[in-house]
């Protein structure tokens, strides 16, 4: 078991304690523990089928919707459990927001894609001001305001990628994940939506799946290292556990595991 | 060696003439029934349209001098359709969201499918004989033998599985990603059909519906057991409970009948049977193609 070693004053908001999942009778990921801290990005990274989508999704209970899938271990949200039967996940999802990736705007108009969130939720102040402030804060107001009324397929690859995430700000989440919200766009896309997050931290908690270990080492504070391993029965099949988890710096400069230090460098993944 | 040009006589490009030629053969030949029915009615019956056809009574059979109008038939058949709309449109839709959305594949969904599908091809008068059973020969409706609302519910018999499986595999072409973006930002899983996957799959829901509904207009063996035929004008909503007649009907009818001005009857609502089912087909692609330009901007 690997421990959260940075000092740090910041409260954990999500704790993972012994989380394993499962599709069917095949396990994905085993044995996670894992704190995020309130205002920090935490990226998770790793080879193909680690299972840090997997993790990442078990965080607002998206894996509910995949047939067979099931948790072991508790999810603490806010002092709950977010898996107790109890447990509306409805509500999680409202507090702990989604970004996918695949850019998948509603086929609705610009304007209305950040309106239907609100709306659900109940929102009952001025619409338009959200709309507004919810597009700037995504950095997508500039493309936007003149084709308010236009359909979100009418942005581009990275313009439709924003306006996603400024569906989920507009719902005011307390934490944003992201699950790899860069891979189908541009690098220049991507520049825009790293900055993009840099300016949400100042208010959200950010949870960032990435491919991209540059993009790791760019925006994010702490960084996870999930790794895979065979079975011990040894029949071929992988099954991913969290091999490191610090700071971003230590864990590229200085990883304390071997297999750390050879995926961030290349070796292989 | 050979040469590259394409030589006419070498045995696989004859014999690849002769397949092409034989499939565009058969092609025509298969459309030609068509072609035949469609022209002959269109010349045979729509010399028989008269302004009067949409407003009189037809007369009893055996006046030869003047056969009439067919205004209770095709009042009879909008009305039939729309009971037969009204009960299968929310059922079958109704149906198709839990196939497509709610059920897990299991044992429930596939005996569904599986009945479905067995109910689509149910031959038309097995639904008609069923309803004659449970309604006419019970008179649990009001006292009520044949009526336009027992032909109504045959048709939808008839309509539920297109109605049904349309509304399923429309659904089923609505990315994943949608819903996980409608249910990612909080909304429950009933707001997210009603307000995005829905909506999304509208266009191939209408459509299909509204194929149903044409085949459903063009029925009449259930109609022969449940709505049975009428000569008088629809005036009230109680007539909804005693035999009504229908276009389809009518030309089984009138068709058989040894007189001439019948005959001419059945032709002129053969025509606009015809007509009004090309109609309804061709305005819902048109409709399909304008809500399709509407959705990706």
């Amino acid at each position: 078991m690997i421990k959260n070693t940075k000092k740090s004053q910041k409260k954990n908001i999500l704790s993972l304690e012994d989380v394993s999942i499962s599709y069917g009778t095949f396990e994905a990921v085993k044995n996670v523990f894992l704190n995020f801290k309130a205002g920090d990005i935490t990226s998770l990274i790793g080879p193909s089928g680690c299972g840090k989508s997997t993790v990442l999704r078990a965080l607002n209970r998206m894996n509910d919707l995949i047939p067979n899938c099931s948790l072991k271990g508790t999810v603490l949200f806010d002092g709950t459990n977010i898996y107790d039967k109890r447990v509306d996940p409805v509500e999680v999802r409202r507090r702990i927001g989604m970004v996918f990736q695949q850019p998948n705007p509603f086929p609705k108009s610009i304007y209305e894609n950040i309106a239907f969130g609100a709306r659900i939720n109940g929102f009952t102040g001025d619409m338009d001001e959200l709309v507004e402030s919810s597009l700037r804060k995504a950095a997508v107001w500039s493309e936007c305001k003149d084709k308010l009324n236009d359909s979100g397929y009418s942005l581009s690859g990275g313009q439709q990628q924003r306006l996603c995430i400024a569906r989920t700000i507009a719902i005011e989440p307390e934490i944003i994940l992201m699950d790899e919200p860069c891979s189908a766009l541009d690098p220049i896309s991507t520049l825009k939506i790293e900055e993009t997050m840099h300016e949400l931290k100042k208010n959200y908690t950010i949870i960032i799946v990435t491919h991209n270990m540059q993009q790791a080492l760019r925006v994010s504070d702490m960084t996870a290292f999930f790794n895979a391993v065979e079975y011990e029965d040894g029949d071929g099949g992988k099954v991913g556990y969290l091999a490191e988890f610090d700071s971003t710096k230590k864990i590229f400069n200085s990883p304390k595991e071997k297999t750390t230090q050879e995926y961030i460098s290349g070796k292989f993944g | 060696m050979n040469s590259l040009y394409y030589q006419k006589k070498l045995s696989r490009n004859v014999g690849d003439k002769f397949f092409t030629s034989l499939s565009v053969f058969c092609a025509l030949i298969a459309i030609l029934p068509l072609i035949f029915v469609v022209t002959y009615i269109l010349i045979k019956g729509g010399a028989q349209i008269t302004p009067e056809l949409f407003t009189l009574e037809p007369n009893p059979p055996g006046d030869d001098l003047d056969a009439g109008g067919i205004n209770p038939a095709l009042i009879g058949t909008l009305v039939i359709t729309t009971i037969a709309s009204i009960i299968a449109i929310p059922v079958g839709v109704g149906g198709g969201i839990y196939l497509a959305e709610y059920s897990n594949g299991g044992p429930f969904s596939k005996f569904i499918r599986f009945g479905v599908n067995v109910l689509a091809g149910v031959p038309s008068i097995i639904a008609g004989v069923f309803i004659y059973a449970l309604i006419v020969s019970t008179k649990i409706l009001f006292g009520s033998m044949y009526s336009g609302f027992a032909g109504g519910m045959a048709l939808s018999i008839l309509m539920l599985p297109t109605v049904i499986k349309t509304t399923d595999e429309g659904l089923k072409l609505v990315p994943n990603e949608l819903r996980y973006a409608s249910l990612g930002i909080g909304a429950s899983m009933y707001t997210t059909i009603l307000k995005i996957t829905l909506p999304t799959a509208f266009r191939s829901i209408a459509t299909g519906v509204v194929l149903g509904i044409a085949r459903a207009a063009g029925e009449t063996a259930p109609l022969i057991f449940t709505a049975l035929f009428s000569y008088y004008y629809i005036v009230g909503f109680e007539d909804l409970f005693y035999e009504m007649g229908s276009l389809a009907v009518l030309i089984y009818n009138f068709a058989l009948e040894p007189y001439d001005a019948q005959n001419k009857l059945a032709w002129a609502a053969s025509f606009i049977l015809v007509i009004s089912i090309l109609t309804v087909n061709i305005f819902s692609r048109i409709f399909a193609a304008f809500t399709e330009k509407t959705k990706r901007v």
